[in-house]
């Protein structure tokens, strides 16, 4: 039984973690950097143990200061939260060693699903359909241009090992090919320790929306319905919704069932997520798996009344899934938005310290958030600071109750995308949940530039 | 002689200009890492790099002095 975990991570998922922890029984564990020391994860947790100084090799990406905490403490599983050490197979495979659970998949998928060939390779072996590209991984830029060509014009180029949008570009020519391969490839290096790319055919107009899996160890697999994720700035969500307004029930369902046959054929075990382009014409290509719990896990959450974290420890702790497919309901729709310490025009990052907060409250009004008044957004870790999240009966109800919320949500004393997120749901193409991957080009960016 | 300050504070992740080395206004000196993003401070006049004053994985608060032009 697992009885105390400890929480490698910080912020806003932490606390979500010791949450339900404590509505559990379960003792919560944090560990924190030098820059966490007064945040409220680490007054939350049940125990806090610090881990070193603020850069995160010395903190959360230090493996063996966690594991060294994680033993003098006993603790007897880890939920590494989502970035950081979440899709680690090197990670996951101390914890076996350590005799610590992992809250996660096994350490073989999570390294199959972490490679983007590997992955694309599996899912068409799977029977799951992927965006037109390259089978192989490419390092120089003659091999580049010859696959552009039978692929054809505009393709995205990616980094094998990519995460967080780095090393990914639109290419709409050869010539801008030859220019970008190189930089791009040398940038994968630099951050993942891989320059090996890949291209695809870019989907023009496309909806990024994912499906949402749980799996236990005994086989049985389940989706939690979708998740429409367009609405992103630096090939990063931005707001996120549940159920996509864009898909029809049929499209829905079908989405759901193909992510279930994904999840089975690679054996997942615990929570994860996989991510689809879909076209004009409501055809959908596997894009990405994700093997940890997402950031947007909570509009999930507050259709189907299932909480996500207990049921990883669920997973992890050698428990069957508690339903089957047909005992999963959905109610209402539910909208999330990422609340980041940003400028709201460049999207350069904002650190500093919060002065003021004033948090809207009301009905069908949730807040999972890494911050208090006078709390310091340092420069070491990444700019979300919170996420606000709305229910309502329908997307209208939902949209309005986060157009009042966002209306009544202040922060001061660093700049915030705030003022972003109330433009951004008061476009009109938000409002009709016509959201496709180009909105914040769109109607955003000529928004600003107009004022 | 001028000045390049950080605009944010951040670590250096890469150099790009060394001392000696000759600038245009615009072109990018160093490139900083705050809050998992790449911020590229460019110099703000062309000269030559006369000093260098962070080196990479250094942490730099805003303001600090990054490099003096010539």
């Amino acid at each position: 039984m697992i009885k105390r975990i400890l929480i490698a991570n910080r912020g806003e998922i932490a606390s979500r973690i010791i949450r339900t922890c404590k509505r559990l029984g379960i003792t919560s564990i944090a560990v924190y950097s030098e820059a966490d020391k007064e945040a409220p994860f680490v007054k939350a947790a049940d125990e806090a143990y610090l881990l070193g100084a603020s850069q995160v090799n010395e903190s959360y990406m230090n493996m063996d200061k966690i594991f060294d905490v994680a033993k003098k403490v006993a603790a007897d599983a880890i939920h590494p939260g989502y970035g950081f050490f979440s899709e680690n197979a090197v990670f996951r495979q101390r914890c076996e060693k350590e005799g610590i659970r992992f809250i996660g998949p096994k350490s073989e998928v999570i390294q199959q699903m972490g490679d983007k060939i590997n992955a694309r390779n599996a899912m068409i072996a799977a029977n799951v359909p992927v965006v037109p590209g390259t089978e192989k991984a490419i390092t120089d830029v003659e091999q580049a241009v010859e696959f552009a060509k039978e692929i054809g014009y505009p393709i995205m180029l990616k980094a094998a090992a990519g995460g967080g949008g780095i090393g990914m570009q639109v290419v709409r020519e050869e010539e801008e090919l030859r220019k970008v391969f190189t930089s791009n490839s040398e940038r994968a290096l630099n951050f993942f320790g891989n320059g090996s790319m890949f291209l695809e055919r870019k989907i023009e107009n496309a909806h990024h929306i994912e499906i949402q899996i749980l799996a236990d160890e005994y086989g049985n697999a389940v989706h939690l319905f979708d998740r429409e994720c367009s609405i992103q700035r630096r090939n990063q969500k931005v707001i996120e919704e549940a159920p996509s307004p864009f898909i029809s029930e049929k499209t829905r369902k079908k989405m759901g069932e193909t992510g279930v046959q994904a999840a089975k054929a690679i054996s997942y075990t615990n929570a994860g997520t996989i991510e689809f382009l879909v076209d004009e014409e409501e055809n959908y290509y596997f894009l990405e798996m994700n093997t940890r719990i997402q950031v947007e896990h909570p509009v999930t959450e507050e259709i189907t009344g299932i909480d996500m974290i207990e049921m990883q420890i669920r997973i992890a702790n050698g428990e069957e899934l508690p339903f089957k497919q047909e005992e999963i309901k959905r109610n209402g729709h539910a909208i999330e938005t990422r609340i980041y310490a940003e400028d709201p025009v460049r999207f350069f990052p904002s650190p500093g310290t919060i002065t003021s907060v004033n948090l809207p409250e009301g009905k069908g009004i949730r807040h999972d958030i890494a911050f208090t008044e006078n709390y310091q957004v340092t420069p070491f870790y990444d700019p979300m600071i919170g996420k606000l999240i709305v229910k309502g009966e329908t997307r209208k109800e939902a949209v309005e109750r986060l157009e009042q919320a966002l209306a009544n949500y202040r922060i001061d004393g660093i700049k915030t995308n705030l003022p972003m997120l109330e433009k951004s749901v008061a476009v009109p193409q938000f409002k009709q949940g016509n959201t496709t991957t180009n909105f914040v080009d769109n109607y955003y960016i000529p928004l600003i530039q107009k004022s | 002689m001028e000045k390049i300050v950080a605009s944010m504070a951040g670590n250096v992740w890469k150099i790009v200009k060394n001392e000696g080395d000759v600038v245009s206004s615009g072109e990018d000196v160093v490139i900083l890492e705050s809050m998992k993003m790449e911020i590229p401070i460019p110099a703000e006049a062309d000269g030559v790099i006369k000093e260098l004053k962070v080196a990479e994985g250094d942490f730099v608060n805003e303001g600090d002095e990054i490099a003096i032009i010539e």
